[in-house]
């Protein structure tokens, strides 16, 4: 039986007696707090492999839990709920369902690195996030994250043209995900740079928003990366066991 | 080491013909006002980014290696990227081409595909501006050639995540006396206290400020910025000199979205190590696009007589 640390200190599996004496010692009250015991049944035996399969979890089964990645992560550092060793672990051990206890949160990796710099083992527990949060949306355990969306509008336009209008990407982003394109915050910090600018300058950017810069012939290149996305959108759902048909 | 690089192709990439085009332009300003020759890379991609490696990354490697296949037909050897995320994909692809077979085969597959050759590791190499500057003129250099000190003005140097990390991605590193540092990096400290500056000890230099979710998690983004501003006012500095477009935009950004949203107004101004750069070499402010930046140092810099 593994030590399954965390869930044995949650709220619902301690246990209190407001009166017990065992072998005549008076343990009653909250200074003798118990845990429950249990028995884990249900694992998931194929999560490791599947993880494995998805791009940037490649490694997982190197890990020996030292907690580097843990102790350099920035995103730890805010919230400490986010613990890249743990969700290792229970990807490992096949916890499936104390990792879906986490699953809105595993997205907000930043990729900084700092733990693939820190892991001693190689394991690129930044893959690992990435993959674990590509996992949870195609099992359908979490809709496609923020992040996911902003990934998806900005790659389909480098697919589509080569390159990045960064005002086309951040328009298409609020209006997919449903935020006014006018933050307030925002509102002030363009109306000042406005004033600031010469119009010509205004008027290039104005220009680059209209005509959107493309890289020169780029077809041929569209369509083997169109080519190839599906073929690997396929694969990881195959890999899931899922239809395999690459339905997005 | 100073005399490299007098000639390198040049990869400015879309941020820098976006919200960071006062690093270009910082950046080009400088090149000339020190007599280095840059050819921008002809008919360039975007490099990925942050984001196509989420959708697959060997995606970005056939982006990346797509451009370095480039600067090899245009005759060069070395390719200089200043924009930290166009650095690190560069670098990330040159290392996958030369360790990792599958990565090797997706690339020829789609570059075959696409119509053009593919391109083999080893061909070029990447350098950042940091190591351009540094190993074309260096500290010494740029001392003889310094007309405007930046004398008085404290600095915080900001490397950001992708200069650094994964460090295996960065075999030049971590090479002993002269070569630059994965855990603290000095090359942009060493350029500007040759110009005169005085940097200070700044322990956040490769702290995150959360640009890879800057608009999809922006309360993560904000306090992290927050974070390296406030320290940075701590240490006592008035810059934070930055060497990435999107670290810059992410600081600038944040720090009107921690004084809107947050209620945390902070006083430190930022501005890419270039403009710092080239108005040492006595180049205007406006020449260096100051007045582009979101954070504005005018008169900051009017007060210290720069600019």
């Amino acid at each position: 039986m593994p030590i399954h640390e965390k869930s044995l200190i949650r709220p619902e599996n301690l246990l209190t007696h407001d009166n017990l004496t065992l072998d005549g010692v008076d343990v009653s009250g909250h200074w003798s707090t118990f845990i429950k015991s249990r028995a884990v049944t249900d694992y998931n035996e194929a999560l490791q492999e599947e993880i494995a399969a998805l791009p940037g979890g490649e490694y997982v089964h190197r890990c020996w839990q030292c907690g580097s990645c843990t102790n350099s992560c920035t995103v730890n550092a805010i919230n400490p709920e986010f613990n890249p060793r743990y969700w290792i672990y229970l990807i490992r051990m096949g916890l499936e369902e104390e990792l879906l206890r986490d699953k809105d949160i595993i997205w907000q990796c930043v990729s900084c690195n700092k733990c693939t710099y820190a892991c001693p083992r190689d394991v690129n527990p930044e893959g690992v996030m990435k993959a674990t949060s590509h996992w949870l949306e195609l099992k359908g355990h979490t809709p496609p994250s923020p992040s996911t969306k902003f990934d998806d509008i900005f790659s389909e336009q480098v697919f589509a043209t080569g390159k990045i209008e960064e005002s086309r990407v951040m328009r298409q982003f609020f209006a997919r995900t449903g935020q006014p394109l006018l933050q307030d915050w925002l509102v002030g910090l363009v109306r000042g740079l406005i004033f600031r600018l010469p119009v010509t300058f205004l008027v290039r950017l104005g220009l680059a928003g209209l005509f959107r810069p493309r890289t020169r012939g780029w077809r041929r290149a569209e369509a083997a990366i169109a080519e190839y996305v599906s073929e690997r959108k396929a694969a990881d759902r195959r890999a899931l066991g899922l239809d395999g048909q690459g339905a997005e | 080491m100073a005399g490299k690089y007098r000639k390198v192709a040049y990869y400015p990439g879309c941020a820098l013909e976006g919200t960071g085009h006062a690093y270009n332009r910082s950046t080009k300003a400088v090149g000339k006002a020190l007599g280095l020759d840059l050819v921008e890379l002809k008919n360039w991609n975007c490099c990925g980014a942050m984001e196509v490696k989420n959708v697959d990354p060997k995606l970005q490697t056939y982006l990346s290696a797509r451009n370095l296949g480039i600067a090899e037909d245009m005759g060069f050897d070395t390719v200089m990227a200043p924009c930290n995320g166009c650095y690190h994909n560069l670098k990330k692809a040159e290392y996958d081409l030369s360790h990792d077979a599958a990565s090797r085969d997706v690339v020829d597959r789609l570059s075959q595909k696409a119509g053009h050759k593919t391109y083999e590791a080893g061909q070029v190499s990447t350098i950042h501006a940091l190591d351009w500057i540094k190993e074309s003129v260096g500290e010494e250099g740029l001392k003889k050639r310094v007309k405007n000190s930046l004398k008085g003005l404290k600095i915080a140097n900001y490397y950001g995540c992708m200069y650094t990390r994964p460090r295996h991605i960065f075999p030049e590193k971590d090479q002993g006396p002269g070569s630059e540092s994965t855990a603290k990096p000095h090359f942009m400290d060493d350029l500007l206290a040759a110009a005169g500056a005085e940097c200070v000890e700044y322990p956040l230099k490769t702290a995150c400020c959360g640009g890879a979710h800057t608009l999809s998690d922006s309360d993560t983004s904000t306090k992290l910025v927050l974070n390296l501003l406030t320290t940075a006012e701590a240490c006592g500095a008035d810059v934070i000199a930055t060497e990435c477009p999107t670290c810059h935009t992410g600081l600038e950004m944040h720090q009107a979205r921690a004084e809107k949203v947050f209620g945390r107004p902070t006083k430190v101004k930022i501005l890419y190590f270039t403009q710092l750069l080239g108005m040492a070499l006595g180049l205007s402010a406006r020449k260096v696009g100051v007045q582009e930046n979101l954070s504005d140092a005018r008169d900051l810099l009017r007060a210290r007589g720069l600019g």
